[in-house]
């Protein structure tokens, strides 16, 4: 997808008065919340896992060069084909590749963000290979040429008569009076047209949400089945997963599973949790005659031994964003990138680039919800305060912003000098005040006063008042 | 000052850190803040040399200028026994943050843990360590409470100001939804995503005005203009007020942003 995070202004006041995505939203808020809430509850251990979770993942991430290539050996040895990819670009060559070796027409595909951050879809087609999306959301978005507005929940954004209408538009068998108000009519249909493209399809493509060094397995999370049948139906499965999806054994696996899916929709387990081990053996009644691992980096190694690194940790729950005050108003579509949220606030500048980026880091009230509900601990807002120290020490922090805070710092290092400005400027203020003790408008703090008012100070400030005080005091000692 | 023979030989020494937005707006929160504090048997100082925590600098990513402001408020307050703010985000900003900006020093690394370890924020500073239970506060009014962000997760302030109201004689503590949930204020968020802010806060106010309650309270200057402004814009008569001047019995002067009544 196009990155456009540094119109994240325009486009979140685009989202701020579009009625069907601010009716949309209310679900997330209305429904993941509490459903995490319950299930956290549910579970006396459930923070003592979180703890858990992130020790393992850095203690993989202390020692992932080594647990890279242990999984390498496992793949390998379990006949399958481990492809390593430094960039985007090279991990759609070696899809398309794959695809082209097989002779693929049509890909199905299971949810997966990496390929999204690839855009593999795209290439795919450009190169004449149909890729069909099968988790109902993104077949959803697909249909409607748009990109997941949530990390779990891509169409997350649509109410349920947009999807009817998309239906009726591109499945164009459909009788007119089949009814398909409600979400199960919806998924029956779907279930209906993706059936035939399973069968049909060459190649299955998945990402991963581990990969184990000890067994060198790949373990997908749905709740659909979709994945099961992409992987299973196709002559050949590829998996897409980037290096730090790699966690050291299956009790680390399931460690973590506790509390992905706990975190991210208030499930105890996700429907289906499958582990695949390489190609279809020869006592196997299903399962591909090829399997391929492309090992994404994009940027990631980079991020080791950074303050970036803790980052890395995410399992892609969508926590933080279901808990974002600022996700809540705006929706996924607004930052613009491939990763929304706060953990696409700091993820997307370490891939992309702060240039390209800035917005988003700068876009968060540091509420702290994201970091409190974040299963693995990662400390959001801390490392999207960290970008913005990046940005201003390369001057790409806003030149309004830059010399406003200079200037207020001239002052607050000066306390003499701030003190005296200060019992100046208040009273003063203060007096324009007047009966309504408010601004309904003031010069140069528009940002302010567009939406609310601005209370007017009480008068003396509090430094003057005290010190008066006290000195009516010594007089009346002596 | 009052009398403290029944005290410790000597009552602790505190440092109020005022904030810089109760200096400049609302003095009441101060004077509020200093009864409160000798009440609970400290003695009371407010330094003059005293501006900002340095928080706006922090979050636009200055980190220079933060920590000129920081060793001036370690200088100023380290003398102290505890050092108190009226303000979670202010006393996080002390307790929490300033240690980080001096890893790696030497000269301040120590110094600013061990100043840091003596922040408080107000209300948690007089149930925690001070073991207040009750104030004496009288007042007949309907409140309702917001937390804000940084008292909230920095420093798990919740329980403190609801047991400390709970024994303000006359009062009915009526919570709102999502009590816990961000104003939008968010410092320099608030005029820099104005759209953004303003659809954060327009909910918050919602919740407030359902709530029943006929007064806000929170413990956070910051997200109490911004409430307080956008209850006003939309013409409630909800009265806001700080925490801290309920708490001190110290509510004669008109709410924030309204002209009392």
């Amino acid at each position: 997808m196009e990155l456009t995070a540094n119109k994240f202004k325009a486009n979140a006041s685009k989202a701020l008065v579009d009625a069907q995505l601010q009716k949309a939203l209310g679900n997330v808020e209305k429904g993941f919340i509490g459903k995490r809430q319950k299930a956290a509850d549910a579970l006396p251990e459930f923070d003592a896992l979180r703890d858990n979770a992130r020790d393992i993942k850095n203690h993989t991430l202390a020692h992932l060069d080594l647990y890279l290539e242990e999984y390498e050996r496992k793949v390998t040895a379990a006949g399958g084909h481990v492809h390593w990819a430094e960039t985007a670009e090279d991990a759609r060559r070696i899809v398309l590749d794959i695809c082209k070796k097989a002779n693929a027409r049509t890909v199905t595909k299971g949810k997966s963000m990496i390929t999204e951050e690839i855009a593999l879809n795209d290439h795919l087609s450009a190169n004449g290979i149909e890729p069909v999306e099968t988790d109902l959301g993104e077949y959803i978005i697909q249909l409607r040429g748009e990109h997941p507005s949530h990390i779990i929940a891509p169409a997350v954004h649509l109410n349920k008569e947009q999807v009817e209408g998309d239906f009726r538009r591109v499945h164009t068998h459909l009788a007119k009076d089949r009814d398909l108000t409600e979400p199960v009519s919806l998924l029956s249909e779907a279930r209906e047209v993706l059936r035939q493209r399973y069968f049909a399809a060459d190649v299955g493509i998945t990402g991963a949400n581990f990969l184990i060094a000890e067994t060198g397995s790949s373990v997908i999370v749905t709740n659909e089945g979709n994945g099961d049948l992409t992987q299973t139906l196709g002559k050949v499965h590829v998996v897409v997963a980037s290096i730090e999806k790699i966690v050291p054994t299956l009790e680390d696996t399931s460690q973590i599973l506790r509390v992905l899916a706990r975190s991210a929709t208030g499930q105890d387990m996700s429907v289906y949790t499958t582990f695949s081990t390489g190609p279809k053996r020869e006592e196997d009644p299903d399962g591909p005659d090829e399997y391929h691992v492309v090992l994404l980096d994009n940027g990631r190694s980079a991020m080791l031994g950074t303050e970036y690194q803790d980052m890395l940790r995410c399992i892609r729950c969508g926590a933080c964003m279901n808990h974002c005050p600022v996700y809540h108003a705006v929706g996924g579509h607004a930052y613009g990138s491939v990763y929304p949220g706060p953990m696409g606030a700091v993820l997307t500048p370490s891939l992309n680039g702060i240039d390209e980026t800035g917005q988003l880091p700068n876009a968060s009230t540091f509420c702290g919800r994201c970091e409190a509900v974040c299963p693995m601990r990662i400390p959001l807002p801390k490392m999207m305060r960290h970008w913005r120290e990046r940005e201003f020490e390369r001057n790409l922090t806003p030149a309004v912003a830059r010399y406003g805070l200079k200037a207020w710092a001239f002052f607050a290092k000066r306390p003499k000098l701030y003190r005296f400005a200060a019992s100046l400027g208040m009273p003063l203020l203060s007096l324009f005040g007047g009966t309504s003790r408010r601004f309904h408008a003031l010069p140069f703090a528009g940002g302010w006063t567009r939406y609310r008012d601005l209370p007017a100070p009480e008068g003396r400030t509090f430094q003057q008042a005290w010190a008066q005080r006290e000195a009516l005091k010594q007089e009346a000692g002596h | 000052m009052t009398s403290s023979e029944t005290k410790s030989a000597r009552q602790p020494r505190v440092g109020l850190f005022a904030t810089c937005l109760v200096d400049l707006f609302r003095p009441s929160v101060g004077f509020a803040s200093v009864k409160l504090l000798q009440d609970a048997g400290c003695e009371v100082h407010v330094p003059v040399a005293q501006t900002c925590c340095g928080q706006p600098a922090y979050n636009t990513g200055d980190r220079a200028d933060t920590r000129e402001i920081a060793e001036q408020v370690i200088e100023a307050f380290e003398e102290f026994d505890f050092v108190v703010a009226p303000s979670g985000s202010c006393a996080s900003m002390l307790k929490k943050h300033y240690p980080g900006l001096f890893e790696g020093d030497p000269a301040w690394e120590e110094r600013s843990r061990t100043f840091s370890a003596k922040c408080h924020e107000l209300i948690s500073f007089l149930t925690d360590v001070m073991m207040v239970r009750d104030t004496g506060a009288q007042l007949k009014a309907r409140i309702t409470y917001h937390d804000s962000c940084s008292g909230l997760r920095e420093l798990n302030i919740s329980e403190q100001p609801r047991k400390l109201l709970g024994n303000v004689s006359g009062l009915e503590v009526q919570e709102m939804t999502d009590s816990h949930v961000c104003c939008g204020f968010g410092g320099t968020f608030c005029v820099k995503y104005s759209d953004i802010s303003n659809a954060i806060v327009t909910k918050k106010v919602g919740n407030i005005d359902a709530s029943g309650a006929d007064m806000l309270l929170a413990g956070d200057l910051g997200c109490l203009m911004n409430m307080a402004g956008k209850l006003k814009r939309q013409g409630s008569d909800v009265e806001v007020r700080h925490v801290a001047e309920v708490l001190a019995g110290m509510t004669s002067q008109p709410p924030i942003a309204g002209s009392g009544k």
